[in-house]
């Protein structure tokens, strides 16, 4: 119990680039994630398992700590709130922008604009620090769909490189915010094993500034 | 609603049953015999009041915890309370106005329009005492013990200690003489430890104040932190020197009473610091993300009410304590009693009752599961004996 150390981690491309920099501050899955189905890895670091989940989950299961520590997008902490949770360090990884999208030549006027997006929150705060009154439809995906088929004006999404929108005869906007992973820390945890967190937060803060270095 | 889901109990409301209400039961009666022992006189405030006494002076984050509805009589509006402790200040500023030290301790439920995070209640049961009259560090200490040692009487071991004091961060803020706006997202970061976020929040500032509040998401740790403060802070905020001194103490009076137990210092806690005023504690347990106890000093608190007194105190939630009781179920079992309307069977019972036994009529039906033994007429007397007797 006192060494153990779970580190939550986002699927996909920030999984990927998450794994070189634990891999410098030492810790390595035995298993390769990539061929293994396992959801739970134990690592080189004895007593320090990682646990693979879908981005949106990670704050849930740090912030209950059913993990220890996680790694989580800029954009899933806007959405869903960042209450409960510690957030020392920025990855600068998977970088990407939190963006309003609409039409090209959309011109901005009318007194209610209709918004798709996966994140409601953040599109309704933005919309209405702007003094806008948007109406949300919350979509799951492709939300370039939403414009071209009149089911709203205007979309947020992550844009990396605005290809996408652009075949959909769309352009970004509005920048809501500049995205990248964030670690995440239990408020108990760093408490309780206060040297392991600490130690794990300096050792990536190395790990990302080699990185850039590199 | 159909009968299908007519069961159905709304998101974070709980009944307790029989297992976990005993266990409950029996920590609230020990909870409330221990405050009586160091002189914490009960009170029972209302479930509901006049909504501006409930949530004056704490905060708007009380008011959007707070239910409302209208009274019939007053045309005003009614908040069923989502914290105990504003009622307690009420009653002690107003209902008992003695000069001197006023220790009141409370036992009651309470319900959040929200819960705090997605698994927690919305009807906790707060248990809490407040201590008035006196601005000492030897009124923290004492709530400071009272609440170790409620923790200790539900069984829970491994704690961490919590300190911190609102007056560091404020000193910081005034030091810099942030606009509200800026205020407001340095304190949002700092609330996440976000070193990125405040680094943002604080880049055009010059070079002292942003050292400065950057290293208040840093300051936390053991001991070690007071030091490290009074050189990250000392320059641009001498205010924060006596708040450090003050942590130093308390930290040292409560290790002098348990030199075994962890304390962790956070600078930067800032949780209620809109309303408390000094030294801030709480309690943590690993594996459990929120604190599960709080307090601290706040005081004036009760000058809305016409009286402003030092005041210090903490709160903890039986329901979350339940969670991790170790429920002890009874050991010896019950005596079942046979349906016989003999007066001298009555009379056994009652003296077994009396002794604190639990006897349940079988009402002519098999003895109820909880029964180990039986009441027998054996030669003319009612004797106990073991159920598997025949």
């Amino acid at each position: 119990m006192t060494a153990e150390l779970t580190i939550a981690l986002t699927k996909g491309r920030i999984l990927k680039e998450t794994l070189p920099l634990l891999a410098r501050a030492g810790i390595e899955p035995l298993d390769d994630p990539d061929t293994s189905r396992k959801l739970i890895f134990e690592t080189t670091r004895p007593g320090t398992r990682l646990v693979l989940l879908r981005g949106t989950d990670v704050p849930t299961y740090v912030r209950h700590g059913a993990a220890d520590a996680g790694v989580v997008g800029k954009d899933i902490l806007l959405e869903h709130g960042a209450e409960g949770l510690y957030e020392p360090l920025d990855l600068q990884i998977a970088r990407c922008r939190l963006m309003t999208a609409g039409p090209v030549g959309w011109q901005p006027g009318a007194p209610r604009v209709r918004v798709a997006t996966k994140f409601t929150n953040v599109a309704r705060r933005f919309f209405a620090e702007r003094g806008v009154h948007a109406d949300i439809i919350k979509l799951y995906g492709a939300m370039e769909l939403a414009p071209m088929m009149n089911l709203a004006d205007l979309i947020v999404d992550i844009v990396d490189t605005g290809n996408t929108l652009r075949a959909n005869g769309m352009e970004p906007l509005e920048e809501i915010a500049d995205v990248s992973s964030r670690l995440v820390v239990n408020k108990a945890a760093m408490r309780s094993r206060h040297s392991a967190i600490v130690n794990l937060v300096d050792e990536l803060t190395r790990a990302v500034s080699e990185g850039i270095a590199a | 609603m159909t009968s299908v889901d007519r069961w159905l109990l709304p998101d974070g409301i709980e009944e307790v049953l029989p297992a976990q209400a005993a266990a409950v039961e029996v920590l609230r009666r020990r909870l409330l015999d221990l405050y009586r022992g160091w002189g914490y006189q009960l009170i029972i405030p209302p479930l509901v009041e006049f909504t501006e006494s409930l949530i004056i002076g704490l905060g708007p984050d009380i008011d959007l915890q707070t239910f409302k509805l209208t009274d019939q009589i007053s045309g005003r509006t009614l908040g069923i309370r989502a914290d105990i402790t504003p009622q307690v200040a009420r009653i002690d500023a107003h209902s008992l106005p003695v000069e001197g030290v006023s220790r009141f301790c409370y036992a009651g439920s309470t319900l959040h329009t929200r819960p705090k995070t997605q698994l927690a209640s919305r009807s906790p049961i707060q248990v809490g005492v407040e201590l008035f009259g006196d601005a000492s560090l030897d009124a923290d200490l004492e709530v400071i013990q009272l609440m170790l040692q409620t923790l200790e009487c539900a069984g829970l071991s491994g704690f961490t200690l919590d300190l911190g004091h609102v007056g560091i961060v404020e000193a910081v803020f005034n030091a810099a003489g942030l606009s509200e706006e800026r205020e407001a997202a340095i304190f949002d970061a700092l609330q996440r430890k976000s070193i990125p976020d405040l680094t943002a929040a604080s880049a055009d500032l010059p070079d002292v104040e942003a050292n400065a509040i950057q290293a208040l998401a840093r300051l936390h740790g053991d001991e070690s932190v007071l030091a490290q403060a009074r050189v990250d802070l000392g320059a641009l905020a001498p205010a924060a020197l006596p708040a450090l001194d003050t942590l130093e103490q308390v930290a040292r009076d409560v290790r002098a009473l348990r030199p075994e137990l962890t304390i962790y210092f956070d600078l930067a806690e800032l949780r209620g610091y809109h309303y408390h005023t000094g030294v801030v504690f709480a309690a943590y347990v690993p594996g459990h993300g929120q604190a599960l106890a709080n307090g601290g000093r706040y005081d004036d608190v009760g000058e809305v009410f016409g009286r402003a007194r030092p005041a210090t105190g903490f709160a903890t939630d039986l329901k979350s304590l339940m969670g991790l009781l170790h429920s002890s179920p009874e050991t010896t079992g019950a005596v079942a009693m046979p349906a016989d309307r003999d007066p001298a069977l009555a009379q056994a019972v009652q003296a077994l009752r009396d002794a604190g036994e639990i006897v349940i009529a079988d009402l002519g039906q098999s003895p109820d599961p909880r029964c180990t033994r039986r009441l027998l007429l054996e030669a003319g007397e009612w004797v106990v004996k073991p159920l598997s007797d025949s």
